[in-house]
Formats: C-alpha cells, sequence, structure tokens
C-alpha cells in the first residue's frame, strides 16, 4: 500500500527551469571538449543503386581536414544487432542495417561518408567536394508503386507483434450487421523534427569511450554501440542530460552515434556529429505512409457486431516494421468480432520507427472517423454510441481493465466543451464566411511494461539532504521534476532538500523512456529505492542504544521534513548520521514489473473534441479550440501533465491539417526535407487548450499507478477535427493531412 | 556585379575585404568585448557556440525556417545562423546568458517558468529572445497579434498558449 505524502500530485515548476530559460541547460553538442573536432555525413543522392566510384581527392586535400571515411576504408563494425524496441534493454539499433559496410545504395540519404575537420565550416565545405558516381536503378518508394507486392509479415514492429491480429469471426460478425461502414483512409508519412537534431560526441580514452548522445535512454545508446564496435560494455559510458526533444526520432540508436565512435578513433581526437535538419528526415525514422481500411458492423441500436481493420504501408529492405495502427481498435469497444491485417512491402526507404503515438495516432484516425460515419447512418450521437459500446473488460482477453475512467472522460470533456444540444446536421452553423463545426473521438493508449527490473539509487547525506540517481535523460517529460517529487515524499523530506540526478550510464540503469512508459517505470524505481533508504534508516535508528528511537518497532515510525518519529521521540536523519560518524547511507531499489500475464487489461483512456472553422470559399481550416479529458492513472504533477497532454492535442492538431511528406516517385527523395516544406504546428496554429484530468487508481501497473502522458494526447485529435471539418461542411475527408484542395 | 563602395552600403562603411583564412574578429556580446580567430564564413550562431561557449543560442536547423537560435543585434532580433559574425563588429550582440541581471532573472524568463511555457527547453532561449523583443517592438496588444509575431519561433513540444499566457503576463504587469 502506497501512501500518498505532500509533494506528488503538487503543480510544481520544473527543477531545470531556470537552466532552460538562462541558456545554462547543456545539451548533447554543448559540453566543451578539448581539442574537438567536427563530422559532417554525407547522404546518398539515389535511392536505389550501388556506388561506383567516391572521389574524395579535393575534400581530403582541404585544409583542416583531418579524415573521409567510406565503404572503403571505415572500419567495419563488429556486428549490427536486430531491431528490438529500446524499452527491451537490450541493443536497440533503429534498423537492423549498418552503412558504409558495402557499396549497395538501399534509401536516398543512407550515409555514405563522414568528413572530419578541425572546424565546422572546414567539414561542411569538404563534404561538399566528395564526388560521387552512382549506378542508378529506379526506385520504388510510393504505396502505389508497392501495393501489388506486399505481403502480410509473420511479426511486425520490432518483432513485437503479430502481422494478424482476429478474434471471433469477422465474416459472421459483419453478416449479422444492420448497417455497415466500409471506408479507407489515407495517411502521408510524418517525420519528428524535434528541434534538437539528432547527434553524437565521441570521446575516447585509450580504450574507453565517452558519448554525449541524444537519446531517449542512455543505456540503449552504450548497449547498441558497445554490440556495434565490439567493445565491453564497461568501456563505454553515455551522458545525455538535457535533449531537446524527440518525439520517437530518439527512441532508437540510429548509426551516427556508432559513426561518430568510429571517426573519433580514426582520427585520434573527438569527434562532434550533429546531423543537418535535412538529414533528420533520412537518419533517424519517420512514420511510414499508410492506407487502412476499416469495416465496421453493427445493430440498428448501436452495438457493433465485427470491426475489420488492414493496414497496407511500406518498409525498408531489412525490417518488417509498422506502426501498431491495429493495436487499439480492438481493444477501445466491447465487439466479440476482430480482424486486423498488417499488409507491407519493401521500398526504398530506411525502416520507419516510432514517432509519438506510433500506430495509436494513425490507428484511431480512421476508426474514430469510421464511428463517426457510423453514428450519423444510425441517427445516433456519436459519444451515446461510443458508452453503448463501452467495455468493462479488455474485449480481446476478457480480463477487467487495470484502471479505466473512459465514460468519465467521455462526461467531463463534453460538459467542459459544452457538447450538449449539439444539431447534428452538417453545415447548420456559419459565422459571416466560416461554417462551424464540432466533432468528437475516443483516445486509447496501451500501458506498456519493460520486460526487466528497473533500478535507482538514494543516497542521504550527513547534513540531511539528499541525491537520488537513475540513468534516464529529460527529452522534456519534467522528468527531473517528478522524480524530485517522488523521492522526497518516500524519504519523507521536503523537496527543496533532495535532488534528482539523471542522464549517465554510470548511474543504475533505466530502459529507455519511450511508449508512455517513462513517469511509470522511472517511479517505481525511484520510490523503491528511496523506500528502502528511508527503512534502512529507520532500521539503524531503532537499533542503535545512542538513539532516542531506540528500540521502537519500525512500523510506528513516521517521517516528515526528515525527522523520525516514534510517538515522543525524535530523531533527524542528520542527527542519526553524524552521531555515527557516518558521511552518508546509501541504498539501491529495485522494481520488477510484473512478467507474464498480469490479469488485467491495461490500457490509458481519454477523450477528444473540437470546434473548426472552415471558410466556405476558400476551404481554410482553423482549429478554434481543443477539450480534451485523459484518465492517466495517478498524476504525480498536473501543472506538467497538462503541458505534454496539450503539447500531444496539438501535435494531433498539425497530423490533421499541416504534417506531411511524400517520397517521390522518380527520385526517392522526400519532397519536403526543410521545417520550411514540412509544415509543423506554430504559435499561430495554436488555439487555446482545453485539458481534463479524471485521475483513476489503479494498482495494477506499477507501485504508484502511473498510466503515463506522453502519447494519449495525440491520441483521436485528428478525427476529432476530420469529425468537425465534416460537421461544418457536410465532407468527409478520408485523409491526412486535411489539406485545402480536399475542401474546395 | 561587385561593387565596392561604402556610400552603397545601407549600414555605413563597407567593410575591408577579409579572409578566407581565419582572421581577428572582435564582437561586443553581452557587454563584452570579445576576440576571436574565424573564418569570415563562419555564422554568428557558430561564432557563439563553438567559438564563446554561449550555447544558450540553438541550432535547429541553420537555414532561417525554426527560430531557436534567435539573438539581438543592436536590440533587433535576428536569426543568428544566418548572420555572419564579421557584419555584427560594432553592433552590440545579445543572447539569453546576457537577459538576466546577475542571478535576479528577468520578468519573461520567470513568467515562462511560472506558465509552464517549455518541456525539452531546445527553443525557450529563442522563444525569450523574441518574446522580450516583441513586447519593445509594440507587437503583443492581443493574443492574435502575439501568435503572428510569435510565429517565427518553432516549439516542437508545443507549449504556445503557455508561452502566450507567459507575454500576456509580462505585458499586463508592465502596465
Amino acid at each position: 500500500m502506497t501512501t500518498i505524502a505532500p509533494a506528488i500530485g503538487q503543480s510544481l515548476d520544473r527543477v531545470d527551469g531556470r537552466a532552460k530559460v538562462t541558456g545554462s541547460a547543456r545539451y548533447f553538442a554543448e559540453t566543451p571538449i578539448p581539442g574537438i573536432s567536427y563530422a559532417v555525413l554525407v547522404g546518398s543522392r539515389i535511392a536505389n543503386g550501388r556506388i561506383t566510384g567516391i572521389d574524395a581527392g579535393d575534400a581530403r586535400a582541404e585544409e583542416g581536414v583531418l579524415a573521409v571515411l567510406t565503404h572503403e576504408n571505415l572500419p567495419s563494425i563488429a556486428e549490427q544487432p536486430p531491431l528490438i524496441p529500446s524499452l527491451g534493454g537490450t541493443a536497440a539499433p533503429g534498423q537492423t542495417f549498418f552503412p558504409m559496410q558495402d557499396d549497395v545504395v538501399h534509401y536516398a540519404g543512407q550515409h555514405i561518408a563522414i568528413v572530419v575537420a578541425d572546424t565546422l565550416e572546414r567539414a561542411q565545405y569538404a563534404a561538399s567536394l566528395i564526388r560521387v558516381s552512382y549506378e542508378e536503378r529506379p526506385p520504388l518508394v510510393t504505396l502505389d508503386q508497392g501495393r501489388d507486392q506486399a505481403y502480410v509479415p509473420d511479426r511486425v514492429f520490432g518483432g513485437w507483434l503479430p502481422g494478424r491480429v482476429s478474434r471471433g469471426d469477422i465474416e459472421t460478425g459483419l453478416a449479422a450487421a444492420d448497417v455497415r461502414v466500409d471506408t479507407t483512409f489515407s495517411y502521408a508519412a510524418n517525420n519528428h523534427n524535434p528541434l534538437e537534431p539528432s547527434g553524437t560526441t565521441a570521446e575516447w580514452d585509450g580504450d574507453e569511450v565517452l558519448l554525449h548522445d541524444a537519446t531517449q535512454g542512455v543505456n540503449a545508446t552504450q548497449i547498441t554501440v558497445a554490440r556495434q564496435l565490439g567493445i565491453p560494455l564497461s568501456k563505454i559510458r553515455v551522458i545525455g542530460h538535457y535533449v531537446g526533444g524527440s518525439f520517437g526520432s530518439k527512441a532508437m540508436i540510429h548509426d551516427h552515434a556508432a559513426l561518430a565512435a568510429l571517426a573519433a578513433r580514426e582520427v585520434g581526437r573527438p569527434v562532434k556529429l550533429v546531423l543537418t535538419r535535412e538529414q533528420m528526415f533520412t537518419s533517424v525514422g519517420h512514420r511510414e505512409e499508410q492506407e487502412q481500411r476499416i469495416t465496421l458492423g453493427a445493430t440498428r441500436d448501436g452495438r457493433l457486431t465485427g470491426i475489420r481493420h488492414h493496414k497496407l504501408s511500406p518498409t525498408s529492405h531489412f525490417d518488417d516494421w509498422a506502426e501498431p495502427s491495429l493495436g487499439v481498435s480492438p481493444e477501445i469497444y466491447g465487439c466479440p468480432n476482430f480482424d486486423g491485417v498488417y499488409r507491407i512491402f519493401r521500398a526504398n526507404t530506411m525502416t520507419p520507427t516510432f514517432m509519438r503515438a506510433p500506430g495509436e495516432a494513425s490507428g484511431m484516425f480512421a476508426l474514430e472517423c469510421a464511428m463517426d460515419e457510423l453514428a450519423g447512418e444510425l441517427g445516433m450521437d456519436p459519444i451515446e454510441l461510443r458508452e453503448r459500446n463501452l467495455s468493462a473488460v479488455s474485449p480481446s482477453s476478457g480480463r477487467p481493465w487495470s484502471s479505466s475512467g473512459l465514460l468519465e472522460c467521455y462526461r467531463r470533456g463534453a460538459e467542459r466543451f459544452g457538447w450538449e444540444g449539439r444539431d447534428p446536421r452538417p453545415g447548420r452553423r456559419r459565422e459571416g464566411n466560416w461554417l462551424i463545426g464540432t466533432g468528437m473521438a475516443s483516445a486509447g493508449y496501451p500501458v506498456v511494461l519493460p520486460p526487466n527490473p528497473q533500478r535507482a539509487r538514494a543516497r542521504m547525506y550527513a547534513d540531511g539532504t539528499a541525491v537520488v540517481q537513475a540513468a534516464t535523460p529529460d527529452f522534456g517529460t519534467g522528468v527531473a521534476t517528478v522524480m524530485t517529487q517522488v523521492a522526497a515524499d518516500a524519504l519523507g523530506m521536503s523537496l527543496d532538500r533532495c535532488r534528482f540526478e539523471n542522464g549517465d550510464t554510470d548511474l543504475p540503469n533505466i530502459a529507455a523512456a519511450v511508449g508512455s512508459a517513462g513517469s511509470g517505470m522511472i517511479s517505481a524505481a525511484v520510490h523503491s529505492a528511496a523506500t528502502a533508504l528511508r527503512n534502512q534508516l529507520i532500521a539503524q535508528a531503532t537499533g542503535d542504544s545512542n538513539s532516542p528511537l531506540y528500540g521502537a518497532d519500525p512500523v510506528d515510525v513516521v517521517v516528515q521534513d526528515g525527522v523520525m518519529t516514534a510517538g515522543t521521540a525524535r530523531e533527524s536523519y542528520a542527527e542519526l548520521l553524524q552521531r555515527d560518524v557516518q558521511p552518508d547511507a546509501e541504498a539501491t531499489g529495485t522494481w520488477s514489473p510484473p512478467g507474464g500475464d498480469p490479469g488485467y487489461g491495461m490500457m490509458t483512456f481519454g477523450a477528444q473534441f473540437a470546434e473548426v472553422a472552415v471558410d466556405a470559399e476558400l476551404g481554410l481550416v482553423r482549429v478554434r479550440r481543443l477539450t480534451g479529458a485523459f484518465a492517466p492513472g495517478r498524476v504525480l504533477n498536473p501543472k506538467l501533465a497538462r503541458s505534454q497532454l496539450m503539447g500531444g492535442m496539438l501535435w494531433g492538431l498539425g497530423q490533421a491539417l499541416l504534417e506531411a511528406n511524400h517520397m517521390h516517385p522518380r527520385t526517392g527523395r522526400w519532397a519536403g526535407a526543410s521545417l520550411g516544406e514540412y509544415l509543423v504546428a506554430v504559435n499561430a496554429d495554436a488555439p487555446d487548450v482545453d485539458v481534463e484530468l479524471v485521475e483513476v487508481e489503479d494498482s495494477v501497473v506499477n507501485p504508484l499507478g502511473v498510466k503515463g502522458v506522453g502519447e494519449i494526447g495525440q491520441v483521436g485529435v485528428a478525427a476529432a477535427i476530420a469529425n468537425a471539418v465534416h460537421h461544418a461542411t457536410g465532407r468527409r475527408v478520408r485523409k491526412l493531412p486535411i489539406a485545402i484542395e480536399d475542401l474546395l | 556585379m561587385s561593387v565596392r563602395s561604402s556610400d552603397l552600403t545601407e549600414r555605413g562603411q563597407a567593410l575591408d575585404e577579409r579572409g578566407p583564412g581565419p582572421v581577428t574578429v572582435v564582437l561586443s556580446v553581452n557587454g563584452t568585448e570579445r576576440s576571436l580567430e574565424i573564418e569570415p564564413r563562419v555564422s554568428l550562431l557558430d561564432a557563439l557556440r563553438e567559438h564563446l561557449d554561449l550555447t544558450g543560442a540553438k541550432k535547429g536547423c541553420d537555414q532561417g525556417t525554426c527560430g531557436t537560435c534567435t539573438v539581438w543585434v543592436d536590440g533587433n532580433r535576428v536569426l543568428s545562423c544566418l548572420t555572419l559574425a564579421l557584419t555584427c563588429e560594432g553592433h552590440e550582440v545579445t543572447t539569453v546568458e546576457g537577459l538576466a541581471d546577475g542571478e535576479e532573472l528577468h520578468a519573461m524568463q520567470r513568467a515562462f517558468i511560472a506558465e509552464d511555457a517549455f518541456q525539452c527547453g531546445f527553443c525557450t532561449p529563442g522563444q525569450i529572445m523574441s518574446a522580450v523583443a516583441l513586447l519593445k517592438e509594440g507587437h503583443a496588444h492581443d493574443d492574435a497579434e502575439i501568435k503572428e509575431w510569435m510565429s517565427g519561433n518553432i516549439c516542437r513540444c508545443a507549449a504556445y498558449p503557455h508561452i502566450r499566457a507567459a507575454i500576456r503576463a509580462v505585458r499586463d504587469e508592465a502596465q
């Protein structure tokens, strides 16, 4: 039983706020390293073929150039481990392919050379002088080019999920329906574009290497690069305190990390390698272009009888990757018959990867738009339709939910948004030239548990201040802030005497913070370590004949503000340690996630509401307001949780209306590889956002009952917006993003 | 066409031809004169980050599209990735490191913390330099104006509503 102490649940300001607003927070590329040199990557111009020659003579002759490395002279890597999601705690390369090992080109932008020079400008200029000749073959990159070659893979998503998911009998289910909706949705590819480009600095000292890396998991970087270089884990240390956003682009360890280490070893100097913005489109994965077909069957009273959800998407030459778009659709509504199939085909692309709400955001666009169409067919309110299909158990396993809150999310979201009394007929509201519409959608995101134990360490100093440590970086989640809160409560101390230290593989191992699992698993480890230290100090006091607490039953001892009390006897941590001439005391805590079948369905739920205005003549869509209600278990810090949920919702806006990339069918290259061409939401796009937190108790997922807020905020937003566009205009747009030309 | 005539430049005296090798460049940054040996092709952003260890201004795109590199030159916001360091001689450069008064944060820095106007923090120095300049420019009368004039600074964490709240708070505090 976990007691709730004062710090958890407080809307504390970020502990690293001052560092971030003054510019003193150091991101990976900003650690001063004496003698640093600069590496610049060169990418392939073609998307398919072979390198027939690389002329680097002019580049090598440039002043300050230390090395030009290509497949002809780069030392081979020891191995390229298979792609396994970084939550697994093993090596986690972004794809089962490592560049510059031979002359074959699989995709445009594939790294084919590294130039290292004493200044960045010299490296960049020398890189521009490299002349590459190719034997070029036509690329295969788009859905329409590869559709005929699609196959159903055994497994997708790094081998973690089956290529086909089904229950019941879909044909029977659809045959039993009074009403059917059958629609196909298409999606442009998306690129993460965190504002901090990925990169790595590498500094060798003998046979040991220190990396500064922009990563969601320093341990993931350590393990992956150690395997690629064939060096012991004890010889590689990775530091990554501040990370300038990731959204999945830094969840897997892409090849630049090992390339930086290899380059530094070759030139015998520390090397800094930072991807350019353009390279961010071709070096860290992306959300794949895709097509999804949904068929819903329902009875006249709105009960779902069958859901068929098929997806088609391109993957790389090396990996059977598809983001798990069919993960939530079998789970969120009670429906006896489900059929889900992934179909993929090999294309000239790097392996796609996780991108915020990977699969959930795209899959729930299809399902929730189809549900809106179904509500229209049935003449039923969209919320009413969803409530009729609520399931008290996980429909796929039949197990009860560890916690839900979905109904409460519908109700509170609808109330805050002002849903009641909505005229369901499309195209009825007009303000001047603007057509106004509202829409809603459900949100769901699985609770993902790491397969391995998670650890943290707590240390109490003799002055009564504490440091709690875990390896995780902070890429904007606020982990340093909330873990300070968790540690302070477990130790029974005030926040200002407690510091959380993170972002270094020399600290206790934590899996990469992905899949919204960070706050749950790290809080579990921190809580465990801090509780162990508190219990250790209480035992020391109650067993110490010099302590006022001597002889007290440890279970009767309470700690507040660092003072242990049993009845009238009191002693502070500091007094105990000072009297015993002990400079500090330390404990490690381990949280082992429940393995096997936890006996529950575990998912985070929410509800999204949007109001849009569509220019009747120009087709311009403006989102006027968004409301989201979410049930993420226990909320450790409402202020920070709201910020992350708001950010996710605005990502949903970008997904709905702005974010698109397309591979050119002839060149095999991205049509837009800059922030001038790949549009993301800017201040002018972002309306005010209303976030409602529906706290639910969960005693299953982890000790503090934390389900995470990193991704659920985005799920369903695009559908709510598309449904609102339909409500405003009467037009169903079944593609993302929705563009002006779709509404003219 | 190459015309070298001091009276044809808008900013006054034309610069002497220097380079292409490293040359001495003297910059006044946050009120302190700093001397650098850099090639003329070095951007103001790289001069700050790689040569002066002032890493508050960030390199998000190096193409003038994201705004993370925003600093002031003579009090005006500029994109330091598209500005050559050499051209800033004789002008006052201010970065986010020069905004606080010793330990005392600027009101905008305090408001960004209070409103939680950032998450990862990478765009924050640029946002703050833009936000302070925005108030001076008189472009913060209402939310529509703030939105428009802050749209050169992308925040991929999408803290935009909170960035507007911080700007409103400082604006209203000053009135």
